[in-house]
Order: C-alpha cells, then structure tokens, then sequence
C-alpha cells in the first residue's frame, strides 16, 4: 500500500493570495494513497524542506506530491530533499499549482478547485512512480564555437584561456563578422577594426583554438558532454597550408566585376579574393559562381601567378567528424533587406542607403577610401538625412520587426556625429520614434551629438523619399513642431532593423535548440540563465539571442565561455534516468522507433522465445542505450505496439494523471 | 491458370527447394476461398485453388511460416507483394526462409458484385476469357468478370509485382490515383454528413477483429488492444461510438505502413468500407509529405517516421489535413 505525502506550499502570498492552500491540503487528504497532508508557506526554505523530511520518516512515506512551483524551478532541490531522507528522489511529482493556477487566474474558487485537480493528477502519477537511478556519462573536452563573429572570437578566446580545446566554424571564408565592417564603436568613437584584428590574430594564434573558416555545421549528434557534429569544409580551390596570403592572384585575375559583398556590393572584387587585408586565415578564396576556369575550364590566370602552387581547381567540400562537449551558438545578426521598404526609394536611388553601408562609405578601408561621396555621382553630399527605426518596432505585418534593434539609435548617433565633425559644412537631419540611450555613457554620447555637434533630432518620421533632378525629396513630420516637413537631400541613410542570421532556423533544428517567433535563440531562462540554451550543452553568445552592441556581446560571450569551462571541467555527467526502455516481449522489430530517435539511442538484438508447446522463437528486438538516450519520448509514440516506454513517465503513468483530471 | 500455379508448387516441393507452399484451398463455400499451407506434392494436386476468389492477401502468413525453419514459397499477387516488402522492411518477414511466385492478377471477384447482378442460387462461378460463368439452380448464365470485381480491384493502385523470385507472367502497371475518388467524395462532405456517415458505417461494428486479424500492417506480437498494460483495452465508454473509435485507432496505427490492400473491408462481416479511413490517411501524407505508397521498395523512410526540416509544420498539418 501506498504511503504519500501532499505538501501544498502558499509561495508566501504568490499561490496563497489566489489558491486556498489550507483547502487544497484538506481535499487532497482524502485520496487514496495520501497518509499526509499538510500545507506551508515556503517549502522551499530550510524549514520547509525539514517539513518534507521529517514526514517522510515519521510517517514512513512512499510518495511524495508537492504543489508549488514549476518543476523547472524547484524539481532538483525537492529532489535533493526527499533523497536526504531515504527517499528515491523519482518518486517525487510536483504539482505546478503557481505558473499553471495562481498566476493566471483570478477567481478563488476557480483556481483553487484547479489547484486540488492538479494535485490529484500528481498523486494518481505518484502512484506509479518507480524508484530510478541516475546513470554517468563522460565529458568530450573540448569545444565548438559556431559563428567567428566577436562573439564567438570572444568566447573561443576565454574557453581556449582556461585550457581546454576549442573550434571556431565561420561561414565566410575569414573570422570577424560585421564588427570588420564597423567604421568606429559607439560610445568611445574608437576604430573598429583597431580593437578587433588584435583579437582575430590572437584567436590564431591560439594553440587551443583552431579556425575552421568557410566551413558548415551539416549535422548533429549525440547530447550534452559528447556531440558529435559533422562539419562541411567548403571548397575555396586554394590549399590553405600553401597560401601566404600575398595577393598577387586577387590583383592578376581577370573577371573583375564580381560584387564585392564586404562593401557590400558598393565597389566589386575578383573572383579570387581575399576578403580584405587583415583576414583571418589571410587565404585567398575562389568565388565558384563567377571564376571562368571553374565555369568553363577556361583561364587559370590564378593558378600560374601563384608562387606558392596553392591554387587547386580540384579541391573538393571535406566533411570533418569531431567530438565535443559543448556547443556555443555565435551566429549573429544580419540588416534586414529594405526591399519592402520601397516609400524611403532605397531601390530606386542609389544614395539611399543602409546604414552599414554607411559605415563602409566613411571607412577608410571602404569604397571610397573613407571620404563621405554620394554613391550615384561621387559628389560630395552637403544635407544627409537619417530615418531610424527603419522595419523595427512594427506592429504586426509583414513588413518589418516587432522588436526595437537596439543598436540603431547610437550608431545613428555616431554617424551623425562623424558626419558633423569630417564635414562641418553638412546639414544632419535624423527622424525617430523614440532616442534610446540605456547604457554606460551613452546618453552622454547623444547629448553630445545635439548639443556640441549640432545635429537636428526631429520626431516624427519620414513619410516619402522621392528622387527628382539628383536630389532626394523628403517629406516628414515633425511631431513637436506639429508641421510637415520637406527636406531636399543629398543622401538617405535607413537604420535597419537587424535580423538573426538565416542559417539560425536550420541550425536551432539540428541543436533541437528553441527559438522565438522572431528566430533568435531562446534562453533558459530570461533572468537566471541568459546564455544557456534551454537544450543541455548548447550555450548563446552574442546577437543569435536578442540584438545587442559590442560591449554585451562580449560581456555574453564571457558569460558563455564560463559556464562551457564550468561543463568541461567536469569529470562526468549524471545522466537523466527518465529514459526509454522496450519491453521486448512485446517490441516486433519493426525499428519505427530506431528511425525517429534522434540520439541514435536504439539498436537491435536477435534474441530467443518461449514460444507455445516448448517451441522457440527468434525475434529482433530493440535495445535502448541508456547513457544516449536523452528521454525525449519519440519512440514511445512511434512504437505501433507500445513496447516502448519512457521510464518516470510511462503511458500507464500520463493515462493515470488524464483520468485524475477527468474523474 | 490454375494449373500452371499448381504445377509450379509441386515442382518446387519436389526438386526440395521448398518445404511448403503457401497458396489458396477452397472454403466451405466456393467463393471463400482460404489461405492454406501445403506440405506434399498430391496435397497441391488435389487442393491447391487458384479463381476469382483469391482475394486474400497471403503476406501476413509469411511472419510465422517464415521463422518455422525450412523454406517456405508463396504465391504472392502484386498487392500481397506490397505488404509482403513492407513487412521485410519492418524486419518481420525472414526472406531468406522464403521463395516468392508471383501471380500475375486481373481483380478478384465479390460474390455480393455478382448477386447484385440478379443471380439466385449460385452455385459455382468459373471464368471463360473476359466473363464469367455463372452457374445457379435456375441455370446458367454468362457476364462480364469486370462487372463482378471488388471494389479495390475496381480501382487497383498497382499491377506490379514489387519483389519475388519469380513471376508467372508479365508485370503489370501502376496507377496509384483512381483509388483517391471515393475519398474525394468523403471529403465533399460537410463536417456533419461526414460525421453522420462514420458514426452509420461504424454502428454496424460488432468488434469480431476480423479487420485487424487479417490486416498485414496489424501484425504487433500483441496488439495494444490486448495488451491489459497498456490501459487501452478495457476502458469503459461512455457511449458505443467510444467503441467504434477502435477503428479510428486502428487507422494511425497503420498509418504510413498500411500498403491498401484493402483486406480490413473484404473480410470485414457487417460491409464497414473501413479501407477509406486508411486512404483517407494515404492521401493525407501524399499531400503533406510527398507522394509514398507503403511496400513500394525496401529503402524509402516512411513519411511519419522521418523528419525533413522541410516537413509541414503542425498548424499546417490541421489545416491541409482537414481540409472540407
């Protein structure tokens, strides 16, 4: 016979204000099974927890069912509690009587015959629990980084600092990401590239870290402490270890009208190219789409310049298998495409431009060697107007983001700035919803663009740009002065919304890592474990979480290399002993479950039968791994015969909480 | 034809490259014909039946005849071919245990199809070239064999004999969409009328098992309906309808392996068109899946138990599934 105890906890007046506590543990005294009910105003505090284990002793308990919290906030310290007292820690069900009752309802009455139901599915489970042991798995010591952003430059760099092995997969044939294309860095005005490149060269150079560039991630495997991931090494048809990055090929080859998408597409490159000059590695790449030898067999220009003999049109894509225990997820953000933005005529004339085009029309590495021309003439442009919130903050529709970017005020800021101060004889204009300013310095920063640098802030947005005799017509409201605006421009500069990167989805799939509706990666929690995915193992650093500038990109991405180092450091991991497990009198073989398990859990053995009349029978039967499998429950719904179960929650289990509830 | 069949068997029983054959004997009646397993040579001569009642799908038989030691040939006609490769792909079948002789098939004949005609008293039924002899206690009679077929013969997904060792003439063709009109009909009902027409068709169901007995895809060392353990066999309904969802069950339970066979209606006693829940479901996957047919070949991932980032996601899966 069953001995349970119910232990109802008021979360101080968090369940209390809406549920009545003492009712719900009166109620739920009269279930059968239930010896002990009783309720208490924190049963997470030391004297709570002292409750639980003194009744689970004296009342020589063989369950216990706690209504509080979310099993995600709690369920391990109650674990830990019921243990202590010589109890199976799985033979614990938590009722989640606050984030599924109190919280959400506002009736009384309601909530609290709400809070007795769930309490009776808990105890109708309870019933059915099992006494489980956890096993151990081993840690893979070493690291995957995907994204050579800041980010994930950054947190290589501190992974790689405290020892352990660490890998950076960049999709572009060289590390850096979009703080290469960044002119200055808000809020100091210091050069980008100044603060970066010693960063890249360092990661280099790292005996630690190695650099896979122009590389994919093409497949997961495998969980916390051991993944195994497949990575694809693209072909760029230069060998790597001979290249010395001379350049002579990228100034020799003949097709030179290949887009240049570091500039992006504002001046053109060759089809061998190295992306700019202080690339990491500094390896020349050959661009498939556009070199005439890889086309049509025809050229080889790259290939006889070369000294070094590194150019192979031969070079196939590797696929590398490695091993690792952790993974962190830098894949970064991109400008959305303006193209549905067509009223500020960004198609349509070539002076309305992105703001990170921006950036690269005031680099001096840039198109036009830094000096501020208008990309249609080359003229030197004298009124510059600056629309913010360009596809941010738009409610609903396709249009553009729910969210605010973030970074959008204060790079307008700086390039108003800049503009102000390389150009005293220009006039800036710039448009906004809101200015916003939260961070160290950064109102200061703003301050000084209106007051010292004399740059117009207007509220109210830009209605119409319409380009007429080489000039951009702007007509816009402004809030305060309550007039319309018209505006004869020069340039148009459209601080666009920023997206994550569209390799972001498939990647979250392979990860089976959650993401929001807007396709940034979902934290573990939003407060307590920013940069941990909610998936174990899997960690976040940089803008694939949310939009962010510099300073907290890296400030995440220190975050994230400490909880990796704190993972690896680890000898072993006790694994979840809420596995799968066959029951192989009734498994067939059929191996449905083998093809959707996605941890590769599942195999099979020839085993033998008692068969009727003292006959044997030889059927293939599933065997679980259960150091692999990771309890996610796919075979249990897969298995047409319901040999398949998952221990801690078994259909018998589930079947009994549905009927509780229905009762 | 018949003859050649029996032939065969018998060759192959004597060479002693088979122990046993696989075939068809004559029932109690003549149009029940029966799966039975012959071991000699004068067993086949005198019982072995082939006819237009040999509608019964022989590939099910091959999961214990198979694993019984020895070697087992089975006379297999394309649509037992599809459930015999959809079981060796869920590694029920041992092929190595088996020979398969392939039946080339015309459609099978439904005694009801016949006596629709206005025939009484029938009393044997034999095919002369493109009709049938029918012989009753009023006298005889011809007709056209294509006005007798079963209604899954009548639109026959395929004429191909997917795997076997050997075939007894030549291969027919595939023609997966005719099969999809009668769901169409179900589909161009209102969400009542449909309603009305299962809860009909279903009250008729007296739970013989007859459907998941014979059903290829139904073959689980214990089906979860007998299974006490799995809490699904004894639950008390609240009104006979909760009894008939038996089928609806049924259906997702074979989803994505039933091949259509349709042996679930021919056997079924009460005349439940129960094959349309399963095509129904066939046609469903098609649509949100891409177009697979179960038992086709031995290396394709069936649709529900393979992830493409491509696959449909959930809400579209309501919508397109549920679609009038």
């Amino acid at each position: 016979m069953q001995r349970i105890g119910v232990f109802v906890c008021w979360c101080g007046s968090n369940i209390a204000a809406t549920v009545d506590v003492e009712r719900v543990a009166q109620t739920l005294a009269m279930e059968p099974g239930v010896v002990f009910s009783t309720d208490y105003q924190y049963m997470c505090s030391q004297a709570g927890q002292e409750l639980i284990q003194n009744a689970i002793r004296e009342q020589r308990l063989t369950g216990v069912v706690i209504c509080s919290c979310s099993p995600r906030m709690h369920e391990a310290t109650f674990r830990k509690t019921v243990e202590k007292a010589g109890l199976n820690p799985y033979l614990l069900e938590i009722a989640n009587i606050r984030e599924q009752c109190s919280w959400i309802h506002k009736d009384r009455e309601a909530a609290t015959q709400k809070a007795i139901i769930l309490g009776r599915a808990a105890i109708a489970k309870v019933q059915l629990n099992t006494p489980l042991t956890a096993g151990q798995s081993p840690v893979t010591k070493r690291a995957l980084v995907i994204g050579g952003g800041i980010a994930g430059i950054q947190t290589a760099l501190d992974i790689a600092d405290a020892g352990f092995p660490v890998d950076i997969v960049e999709k572009k044939p060289t590390i850096g990401g979009k703080m290469t294309q960044l002119d200055k860095t808000f809020p100091t005005l210091d050069c980008a590239a100044c603060i970066l490149t010693p960063k890249m060269v360092d990661a280099a150079q790292n005996e630690n870290i190695e650099i896979l560039s122009y590389a994919q991630v093409e497949k997961v495997q495998g969980f916390v402490g051991s993944f195994t991931v497949t990575i694809r090494k693209k072909a760029r048809y230069v060998d790597e270890t001979k290249c010395t990055g001379c350049g002579l090929c990228t100034e020799k080859c003949p097709q030179k009208k290949v887009p240049n998408e570091f500039n992006l597409g504002l001046d053109t490159r060759r089809a061998i190219y190295i992306p700019f000059a202080q690339a990491v590695p500094k390896v020349a790449t050959i661009d498939p789409d556009y070199c005439s030898m890889l086309k049509s067999g025809k050229c080889g220009v790259c290939s006889r310049v070369c000294t070094a003999g590194a150019i192979n049109y031969q070079q196939q894509d590797t696929l590398l298998q490695r091993e690792y225990g952790a993974i962190v997820v830098a894949t970064g953000f991109n400008p959305i495409s303006l193209e549905k933005f067509d009223e500020f005529a960004y198609s349509q004339s070539l002076d309305v431009v992105s703001s990170l085009e921006f950036e690269r029309l005031m680099n001096a590495a840039g198109p036009t060697g830094g000096t501020l021309l208008r990309p249609s003439d080359g003229t030197h442009p004298h009124t510059l107007v600056f629309v913010q919130c360009v596809g941010s903050r738009c409610d609903g529709g396709e249009k553009g983001k729910p969210y605010c970017s973030k970074i959008c005020c204060m790079y307008t800021a700086k390039h108003a700035m800049l503009c102000r101060e390389k150009y005293p004889d220009t006039e800036v204009y710039v448009f906004y919803i809101d200015v916003r300013t939260p961070g160290k310095n950064f109102d200061e920063f703003y301050r000084r663009a209106v007051e010292e640098y004399g740059v117009h802030y207007i509220k109210g947005m830009v209605g119409k740009v319409t380009p007429q005799d080489g000039k951009l017509k702007v007509q816009a409201s402004d809030l305060l002065g309550g007039q319309q605006l018209h505006i004869d421009a020069d340039m148009v500069v459209l601080a666009a919304a920023i997206e994550p990167d569209e390799s972001a989805r498939s990647l979250a799939t392979m990860l089976t890592a959650s993401m929001d509706t807007n396709d940034f990666f979902t934290e573990a929690h939003p407060k307590l474990r920013p940069v941990e995915s909610p998936t174990a193992g899997i960690f976040l650093s940089g803008a694939c979480q949310g939009p962010k500038d510099i300073p907290e990109t890296v400030a995440q991405a220190g975050a994230a290399a400490a909880k990796v180092i704190g993972l690896l450091s680890r000898s072993h991991l006790t694994c979840n002993p809420c596995v799968a497990r066959s029951d192989e009198a009734m498994c067939n073989g059929c191996s449905a479950c083998e093809k959707v398990c996605p941890y590769g859990a599942i195999t099979y053995v020839d085993k033998d039968f008692r068969g009727p009349n003292r006959t044997t029978l030889r059927r293939r039967v599933a065997q679980v791994n259960p150091a692999v499998c990771q309890g996610c429950g796919a075979c249990t719904v897969a298995c047409p015969s319901g040999a398949m179960d998952l221990q801690g929650f078994s259909n018998a289990q589930i079947l009994a909480e549905v009927d509780a509830i229905c009762k | 034809m018949q003859e050649r069949i029996r032939s065969r068997a018998i060759a192959l029983l004597e060479s002693g490259a088979c122990d046993r054959v696989l075939g068809w004997k004559a029932g109690e009646f003549f149009y029940d014909v029966t799966p039975a397993v012959f071991t000699t040579p004068e067993q086949v001569g005198k019982e072995f039946v082939w006819g237009p009642f040999c509608g019964a799908n022989l590939s099910k038989y091959l999961i214990q005849e198979s694993r019984k030691g020895g070697k087992v040939a089975a006379f297999l006609k394309p649509c037992d071919s599809y459930s015999f490769v959809q079981l060796l792909k869920e590694h029920r079948i041992w092929r190595e245990n088996t020979y398969i002789v392939g039946v080339p098939c015309q459609g099978m004949c439904d005694i009801d199809a016949i006596r629709g005609q206005g025939f009484k008293g029938i009393l044997s039924v034999t095919e002369e070239g493109e009709d049938l002899e029918v012989d009753t206690l009023y006298g005889c009679r011809a007709m056209p064999r294509r006005e007798a077929l079963a209604e899954r013969c009548l639109c026959c997904k395929s004429r191909k004999i997917v795997l076997c060792d050997e075939r007894l003439g030549p291969d027919g063709e595939e023609n997966p969409n005719v099969r999809f009109e009668e769901v169409k009909r179900l589909e161009a009902m209102t969400p009542q009328q449909r309603y009305d027409f299962w809860r009909g068709e279903l009250s008729r169901c007296i739970r013989c098992n007859a459907c998941r007995n014979v059903c290829p895809a139904c073959s689980c060392e214990k089906c979860v309906f007998d299974n006490p353990s799995s809490g699904a066999e004894n639950k008390a309904a609240a009104d006979s309808f909760e009894e008939n969802l038996f089928h609806i069950i049924r259906a997702f339970h074979v989803a994505g392996r039933c091949t259509d066979c349709g042996e679930c209606s021919r056997v079924c006693p009460q005349h439940i068109p129960l094959h349309l829940l399963n095509r129904k479901l066939i046609q469903d996957m098609n649509t949100l899946y891409g177009t697979y047919q179960a038992g086709a070949d031995l290396d394709t991932r069936p649709p529900l138990v393979s992830y493409t980032p491509e696959d449909p996601e959930p809400s579209v899966v309501g919508t397109i599934g549920g679609r009038a």
